[in-house]
């Protein structure tokens, strides 16, 4: 057991005496002053083998000195320590989740693709290479390798290494990757499309001019098939596939088979397999609505957007589109939508939002019918609009950027929070200063219809005032 | 090794005319193409480092010359005797007499063999060799995490249990029914059966006791080296370690368990080759070994200067330092010389004991006590401002800044060097000839990748080896910038008393009220950085840490030893005061004076 160290009094060496209780002498004379600090490594605390290096803890201080240089962008040096890292190929019989062969792959592609030094062509060795250094992983080398093709604008490229990493073959290990042979075949699906795509733009512009080239319009339509088939295949298993929906169902449209298309699109998007995809919806939405479709199917495709994605900005329309209703039950809805978009930061300055608001309570207010709709909406929003919305420093704020935001603001803070509120208050008072006369009828209007502020927040009732 | 042995005789065979010879048991040549023996015998008894110790190998019969991969039989102890040649040799190169390589160490090596029953001794007939199950092997030299090993290791063991193994006279064709039947699993002949061997009377050479026995030839010569500049000169490269196996000759294929042996993934280790040095010695039932005088580079007074001067501290330490060695008595040729066996003598380590005495020396006159010799330096400075004739006092701050400074720029080099170790060399191993393409194939790889990551980093190849030097950090009073306190005076900190001077300081604390029994839990003490401990403390023990490569509790531990031999008396009585009075409630706050 180690003491604590201990300081005791003045000892004077011919006379023993024990003084332990008087105060020591250095220590009463002096604060303490310089504490030496210790650089970080010496906090380290000091384990029995810390000074026995071996093959091991080496390479994975080399990995810690790679990562902290990649994370302060000196690729330069990420490079030199890698240089010494790659030994530990050596040693890799892959147990490991993560062994050396994928760091390897995954820290050099990182350094080739930011080194300002480094070219295509060394890209290309390095991921040659990596392809037959770890056979597990092939197709995911592949589809790295392609990628960077793609960014760096060398598409034939990128289509031929598809190709060649379709037709791989390795035993067990193509059964093992199935998915990332179909991510390949998809991918290449996809190039195909854009070849297609571009045929067919080279073909309306020259259709114009009466010139008709039968080659091009043959392979154009050999490449729609080769992307078809592709693309077919990889949305049929769940995952978000949005590039290759699209493209799919443009090609599908193109050639007119409607049909198709709305079972992809509606598969994709009520598929309960699938993963919850907003963006699943707005195709479908926007597939009806090229379609001419019946506002029956749009407002359903929208209203699973509301329910993933309230604050979407197709939400205006739907709120439109619910507003027109006869139905009572949709023009509620409407209410409940417009409401939520506004619960979201990003639609506190939009006029359209506000002025879709201000319309419906205008309505509301005026025939005095479905107030409780208004209670409702409000009671869980009284708590933190007010600061939210209606401040006086956002209506000082509205007011000099924007006139006609603060019009529509002012009109539902006036309804919602009565004659008194701060935000309305300021708003119509600066509106009434510059005699404009839109905010006199404002002014009169939430005077006329205060109590239906009383009524909504609870006040009438319980206070019994009128 | 036959053919150093038979490097003279050049005479062509008789029978087949080739010039391919070997000797037999009775010291005659053989010729090893057609295995003629001839009547020639060799004249003398050649007593070269690297002569034939495989005496045992002849009796079993001729070397089969050729196996089917074009390498030759060999002997797990020829591996190693090439190992402690070429780290003989650089040690000579590095300047150590040449007896020891000649000498003593080949004389030590000898003695091994034979005690350990591998050469120079009639084997007894009998002696089974046991087909144990196979031993844990030594970390350093692992090949663990190979995946074929243990089902080959199986296999093994079947084969063995049915071969019988016994007896000179069918050792011959068991041997190569051994190696046919092993050779997927080890170059060497005796690869596999060596690591299986029950140890417990025997000590088993591997590749950290290589250095054990260069560091105990060097005792016994009482060379300048310390274990810990002997481990350092190992990892700088100076003296062949790792990958030592790529000078084995061509024809001694490594492979299978071989590489469990030869092949190394850590640094040696100071306690592992100390602790394996002190069995050698007893093993070999080595005589006391020769004196450890106060000339003795060994002796702590000289360390203590050596490490005086690289720690940068006023050479006036040294007075304090001998003071402290001459009143322990751990400067006395009985405490210092190394007698094997004896358990009563301390086992001393060397480099760590002056270090140890260094710090207790600090820690008389300056306290340590994140206090007081901050307060000194105060008192010096102010000295040094208003007075700048003859030496300047020491200041403890500003020697703390350069030390500081120094060290943290060496110790960040040193964990980049670590870093970036290459642990590898060009000649791969592989643990079976089916490996031989795929380790070959990595290899490639590695240097394919090497070179195009180094094009990127502006081909930054591993740092050049340091020039061996026993010094790490080193200071001159040539350069003015005031950083090299050799010359600084102690005056500040010392006050005359009786025409003697004493630290002004009167103060000391212990490092621990009691040292623990080695026994019962390993250590003498505990050091650990969450201790409470003064700052300075911790400082000045990774200072010598880092001139050590050891663990700051190694010295930490020495220092709790000598403070209980310093201290000891005093304390105990001073404990029996203080509870006889009662006048002190926690016995622990014991009180020392200092010197």
């Amino acid at each position: 057991m180690a003491a604590a160290p201990r300081k005791n009094g003045l000892l004077e060496e011919e006379e023993e005496v024990v003084r332990s209780s008087a105060p020591p002498a250095g220590s009463a004379l002096l604060p303490p002053l310089y504490l030496p600090f210790l650089p970080p490594h010496f906090y380290q605390p000091a384990s029995s083998h810390e000074h026995k290096l071996n093959f091991k803890k080496s390479k994975q201080a080399c990995l810690s000195y790679i990562q902290d240089a990649m994370l302060q962008k000196q690729w330069k040096r990420a490079a030199e320590f890698l240089t010494f890292y790659v030994e530990s190929l050596e040693k890799d019989y892959s147990k490991e989740h993560v062994g050396p062969s994928e760091m390897i792959w995954r820290i050099g592609t990182e350094i080739l693709c930011h080194h300002s030094h480094s070219s295509i062509k060394e890209f290309n060795s390095f991921m040659e290479q990596m392809k037959t250094l770890g056979v597990k992983r092939y197709l995911k080398v592949c589809l790295e390798h392609v990628f960077h093709l793609l960014c760096n604008g060398l598409i034939d490229e990128a289509y031929q290494n598809l190709s060649l990493a379709e037709s791989w073959r390795f035993g067990e290990q193509t059964v093992i990757q199935d998915k990332e042979i179909k991510l390949i075949q998809a991918y290449r699906g996809l190039l195909d499309y854009c070849k297609w795509s571009k045929q067919k733009n080279m073909l309306l512009e020259h259709g114009q001019d009466g010139f008709e080239d039968l080659s091009v319009e043959q392979e154009m339509h050999s490449c729609f098939r080769k992307a078809a088939v592709n693309l077919k295949e990889i949305i049929k298993i769940p995952g978000v596939w949005d590039q290759f929906v699209k493209c799919y169902v443009d090609l599908l449209e193109f050639y007119g088979d409607h049909n198709e298309a709305r079972q992809v699109l509606q598969e994709y998007a009520y598929n309960p397999k699938f993963p919850a995809n907003p963006n699943a919806h707005v195709y479908l939405y926007q597939f009806l609505k090229r379609q001419g479709e019946s506002k029956k199917s749009l407002i359903s495709a929208l209203k699973n957007l509301h329910d993933t994605v309230p604050s979407h900005e197709l939400m205006i329309d739907f709120h439109l589109m619910l507003q027109k209703s006869k139905k009572r039950k949709k023009r509620r809805l409407g209410l409940e939508v417009i409401f939520a978009v506004l619960d979201y930061a990003g639609w506190k300055e939009n006029v359209k939002a506000w002025s879709c608001l201000a319309k419906q309570l205008k309505q509301i207010v005026i025939s005095e019918k479905h107030l409780d709709w208004l209670k409702q909406e409000w009671s869980s929003r009284k708590d933190w609009w007010p600061a939210f919305h209606f401040s006086r420093y956002l209506g000082k704020k509205n007011w000099q950027e924007n006139q006609s935001l603060s019009y529509e603001k002012a009109l539902v803070a006036g309804i919602l929070l009565g004659k008194d509120g701060k935000y309305f208050k300021y708003v119509s008072h600066q509106g009434c200063k510059a005699r404009m006369k839109r905010f006199r009828i404002l002014k009169k209007f939430v005077h006329k219809h205060n109590p239906v502020y009383m009524r909504i927040s609870g006040l009438s009732e319980s206070s019994g005032q009128p | 090794m036959d053919e150093e042995a038979t490097r003279d005789f050049n005479e062509r065979c008789a029978q087949c005319s080739e010039v391919n010879w070997g000797l037999t048991d009775g010291g005659r040549f053989y010729c090893r193409s057609c295995h003629n023996v001839t009547e020639r015998t060799r004249e003398v008894v050649n007593t070269d480092f690297i002569t034939n110790t495989r005496v045992q190998t002849i009796s079993k019969g001729s070397r089969k010359q050729e196996k089917t991969d074009g390498g030759c039989e060999w002997y797990v102890c020829e591996g190693f005797q090439l190992v402690l040649k070429k780290q003989a040799e650089a040690l000579e190169a590095l300047g150590v007499c040449p007896q020891m390589k000649d000498e003593v160490l080949w004389n030590f090596w000898r003695c091994y063999l034979q005690r350990s029953k591998q050469a120079y001794c009639i084997r007894p007939a009998g002696e089974t060799v046991k087909a144990l199950s196979p031993q844990v092997c030594d970390s350093s030299t692992d090949v663990d995490s190979d995946p074929e090993r243990p089902s080959l290791l199986h296999v093994l063991s079947l084969s063995e249990s049915e071969g019988d193994l016994q007896t000179d006279n069918s050792f011959a064709s068991s041997t190569s029914k051994v190696s046919e039947c092993t050779s997927l699993c080890s170059g060497s002949v005796d690869g596999s059966l060596y690591l299986k061997k029950n140890q417990k009377e025997k000590l088993r050479m591997t590749m950290p006791m290589t250095l054990s026995f260069c560091y105990m030839a060097l005792l016994w010569l009482r060379e300048p080296v310390t274990l810990s500049d002997l481990l350092r000169f190992v990892v700088e490269g100076h003296i062949p370690y790792l990958n030592v196996f790529q000078h084995f000759p061509e024809k001694m294929k490594l492979c299978g368990v071989d590489l469990k042996i030869f092949c190394v993934e850590s640094w040696p280790a100071y306690e592992e080759v100390y602790n394996k040095m002190l069995e050698l010695a007893v093993f070999l039932e080595l005589p006391r070994f020769p004196d450890i005088t106060d000339s003795c580079f060994l002796h702590p007074d000289m360390l203590c200067m050596k490490y005086l001067m690289e720690a940068n501290l006023p050479d006036e330490l040294h007075n304090w330092t001998c003071r402290v060695v001459k009143k322990i008595g751990i400067g006395d040729v009985d405490f210092l010389t190394l007698v094997p066996g004896n358990k009563s003598t301390a086992k001393v380590k060397y480099d760590i004991l002056a270090a140890a005495v260094i710090v207790v020396v600090l820690k008389l006159l300056f306290l340590l006590d994140d206090k007081y010799e901050w307060l000194l330096s105060d008192f010096a400075e102010e000295r040094n401002k208003n007075n700048k004739e003859g030496d300047p006092y020491f200041e403890f701050q500003k020697w703390y800044k350069v030390i500081k400074c120094s060290l943290d720029a060496k110790q960040k080099k040193l964990d980049e060097e670590r870093a970036k170790y290459l642990w590898r060399c060009e000649k791969p191993l592989f643990y079976s000839a089916k490996m031989k393409s795929k380790v070959l194939k990595r290899r490639q790889m590695v240097v394919n990748l090497q070179n195009q990551f180094g094009k990127l980093a502006g081909s930054v190849r591993p740092a050049e080896k340091p020039n061996p030097s026993s010094f790490q950090l080193s200071w001159s009073e040539e350069n003015t910038d005031g950083s090299c306190f050799h010359g600084h005076s102690l005056k500040g900190i010392l006050q005359e008393k009786c025409g003697l001077l004493k630290p002004m300081n009167p103060d000391y604390w212990l490092c621990t009220v009691k040292l623990c029994t080695e026994r019962s839990c390993g250590h003498l003490a505990h050091y650990s950085r969450e201790e409470d401990f003064p700052q300075s403390y911790h400082f000045v023990l990774r200072l010598f840490s880092f001139l050590l490569r050891i663990q700051p509790s190694y010295i930490h531990d020495e220092v709790c030893v000598i403070e209980q031999k310093l201290f000891n008396k005093k304390f105990y009585k001073k404990a029996k005061i203080q509870h006889r009075s009662k006048e002190i409630k926690r016995p622990k706050n014991n009180i020392i004076k200092t010197m």
